[in-house]
């Protein structure tokens, strides 16, 4: 579904992304971890169309992101607050994305049924510009946004970050039906290494912009992760 | 500690991107304020000798009269211009400073505002000029202290107007009752108010009285606000009760009208765009200056089309120019959910095109001065659809201001709005139709003037497809500088 050829991005000679290859299957529930300046936001940023690739090109469904805009009837995204329309209220936001991908307000409201239990009773029929909702419930709104319209790729940044505990679990189900969904590619990052061991299939380690770990998840795949992550505290120790 | 206040405050002064990021600006900026300087300086010098000469009257007595207006003038400025403190202390409050420091830190941050010290330069030459004319130097020189002690207590009426709003309601309600009974000589407050001042001056030492006014204002100001300066109470931001709007009627307008109702949603709800709306809808009496003979040098004809250009375009001219900078907040979901630039940039076409109309048939009042003045607004309306509709659509494209909806600083003038493309664009929106106008109504007459206006906006009206694409064209190019420009807020 997504191919990357070469891509690299670079600020005044630094480069933050150098990414050779990397092809994701249609389908593919794809996990990208790293700490904080490996690339991740910048890869997506990049698959988006967001920001200018220094060489190379991402390939969305065979389509040249940055030739055309052909991919965006298919794939959506949340990355962070800029995705949402601060002026209105969830369900206008709602209707408003709804009716961008072809969606009229039935659709959307048969949609929203179903993420009632993940809404909590605090997105829907209150009385709060989007702008006004706090940091956890903004983010709900945001990722069930990206999945209006059945969308073939979706991109979620950090998607478990401000959730609390009930909503992170929740969210985990969610993702996890993907998974018999052969249609929709899912790519996500996240700090939390057991969320991602749970729900993706495959795991990409990202540090200083290249991918140094390209995982099939599995039962040991957890503990190679936190091996990994912990390697630089663990090295002094052990000299 | 007002060490570590002030080397905060210097870093966020030169680090802001606003100011870091160009230039020319800062230059634009700096050259300004010497302009300012120099000719309230000048002004200083000169004032007595321009008044005792021309007038024939007491210097003095004079700036006291007109004083109580100069105030007054002064705190619109201040309201609409000076930045307030409070907003940067949310982070400050965690840390281990006493909240009092705090407070008086941003309250006498105010202080040294250019707002304030401009006035020093008026005061002190006038002031040395009249010690120079054989004043006496005490008098004199309490009398200005009297005076700055007056301007900062503008200053902490300033911080008062924008912080209470019952406040803000009474001062306005004051001053506007106040200047109806003036007008109506009824009641004429400076009557008594020129006494007063005057008496600053004859009896010096009453200058304890404006001191002891400043130094209340101050203490107010300061109880005010430590005892506000909680999370929930002064630093929080006002929350409005939402109300959804479904705005069914402007289905019609197929794909774009998903637009069109985020577009009117966006003006409903936000401060910002609130004002500039308004602001749109006093061009409207612009032409007044023009048509009513007010001025004389208004009177000859290019003006006419000059005039309703405006009257007709401010809306056009006031958002059309900040066309994507409206969606700053939100432009990487709008660049990358399927949204078609085509469609994007066609909603605000039509936008401007609706508020065009709406304005020309509001303007339909100035049938009073004539058809023919009524006539020159309609066609400098078809020219504003036809040809500068897409001019502001074309310049917005490079102005890479984000826009804060939810506040009206920075509505008056945005200076980073002025560049060298925009500025070049001006010249099809202002001064080709006032000379295509002058050509016809110097050959032949006005009609011609006014049928080849027309004939230029309908002109522009049949492109409409061909310079669509190249906007679009402009945008796409634009994209991702725009993006990386509208991540950068203050």
């Amino acid at each position: 579904m997504i191919r990357i050829e070469n891509l690299s991005k670079k600020y005044s000679g630094t480069t933050v992304l150098s990414i050779d290859n990397m092809e994701i299957p249609k389908g593919q529930i794809f996990g990208l971890v790293g700490n904080n300046g490996a690339g991740k936001t910048t890869l997506f940023s990049l698959l988006l169309d967001l920001i200018q690739p220094s060489s190379g090109f991402v390939l969305n469904n065979d389509i040249k992101v940055d030739e055309s805009e052909d991919w965006k009837p298919f794939t959506s995204a949340f990355i962070d607050e800029t995705f949402l329309i601060g002026y209105l209220t969830p369900e206008e936001y709602f209707y408003f994305i709804g009716e961008l991908r072809g969606q009229n307000k039935e659709d959307v409201d048969i949609m929203l049924k179903k993420f009632e239990d993940f809404f909590h009773g605090e997105i829907l029929g209150g009385k709060k510009y989007l702008r006004d909702l706090s940091k956890g419930n903004q983010k709900k709104a945001g990722i069930v946004a990206s999945f209006i319209g059945s969308p073939e790729v979706i991109i979620l940044d950090e998607p478990f970050a401000n959730l609390d505990p009930t909503t992170q679990i929740r969210l985990k189900k969610i993702i996890n039906e993907f998974r018999d969904d052969a249609d929709t590619t899912v790519l996500i990052s996240s700090h939390d290494l057991l969320h991602v061991t749970e729900v993706c299939e495959r795991i990409v380690v990202l540090d200083k912009g290249i991918n140094i770990k390209d995982i099939r998840t599995s039962e040991a795949t957890l503990k190679e992760l936190e091996a990994f992550f912990s390697e630089e505290i663990l090295a002094p120790v052990a000299k | 500690m007002i060490k570590h206040f002030i080397s905060l405050q210097w870093k966020s002064f030169v680090r802001a991107a606003s100011f870091s990021s160009n230039l020319a600006i800062k230059i634009l900026l700096g050259f300004f304020a010497l302009y300012m300087i120099a000719s309230f300086s000048i002004m200083g010098g000169l004032a007595y000798y321009l008044i005792e000469e021309n007038l024939q009257m007491e210097p003095v007595e004079v700036i006291n009269r007109f004083l109580i207006y100069y105030l007054v003038i002064d705190l619109f400025f201040r309201y609409l211009l000076q930045k307030m403190p409070v907003v940067n202390i949310k982070p400050l409050l965690y840390l281990p400073f006493k909240k009092s420091k705090i407070v008086q830190f941003s309250l006498w941050k105010t202080a040294v505002s250019f707002f304030n010290i401009i006035h020093a330069f008026f005061f002190i030459p006038f002031g040395i000029v009249l010690m120079m004319n054989g004043y006496p130097p005490l008098q004199v020189i309490l009398w200005v202290v009297s005076i700055y002690a007056l301007v900062y207590c503008n200053n902490f009426i300033n911080v008062f107007l924008n912080g209470v709003d019952v406040f803000f309601y009474s001062f306005i309600s004051l001053v506007a009752a106040l200047g109806v009974l003036h007008y109506y000589d009824i009641f004429d407050v400076t009557v008594y108010i020129h006494p007063i001042f005057q008496a600053l001056y004859d009896q010096p030492l009453l200058c304890i009285i404006p001191i002891g006014l400043l130094t209340l204002l101050y203490y107010s100001a300061f109880r005010y606000f430590k005892r506000h300066l909680f999370l929930d109470a002064g630093l929080a931001v006002k929350q409005q009760e939402a109300t959804a709007e479904n705005m069914d009627w402007l289905n019609r307008f197929g794909s774009i009208s998903v637009f069109l109702k985020n577009d009117i949603k966006l003006i409903k709800r936000n401060k910002r765009s609130k004002t500039t709306v308004f602001m749109s809808f006093l061009f409207i009496f612009y032409g007044l200056l023009f048509f009513t003979g007010a001025l004389e040098v208004y009177e000859a004809p290019p003006w006419r089309i000059f005039a309703a250009i405006f009257v007709t375009g401010g809306f056009l001219f006031s958002f059309g120019q900040f066309v994507p900078s409206w969606d700053s907040a939100y432009y990487p979901l709008m660049m990358s959910q399927n949204i078609r630039y085509r469609d994007y940039l066609n909603s605000k076409w039509w936008l401007m095109v609706m508020a065009t109309v709406v304005t020309t048939i509001l303007a339909s009042f100035y049938l009073y001065f004539g058809w023919e003045v009524y006539l020159a607004i309609i066609v400098s309306a078809i020219y504003n659809i036809g040809v500068n509709s897409y001019m502001v659509l074309w310049g917005g494209a490079y102005v890479k201001t984000p826009i804060d909806l939810t506040s009206n600083k920075k509505a008056f003038g945005d200076s980073q709005a002025f560049n060298a493309k925009t500025l070049l664009l001006t010249i099809p929106k202002l001064a080709i139709p006032v000379i295509v106008y002058v050509i016809g109504h110097y050959t032949v007459g006005p009609f011609l003037g006014y049928a080849l206006v027309v004939i230029a906006g309908m002109l522009g009206f049949a492109f409409k497809e061909k310079v669509f694409n190249k906007i679009e064209k402009v945008y796409k190019a634009e994209k991702y500088k725009t993006l990386a420009a509208y991540k950068q807020k203050n």
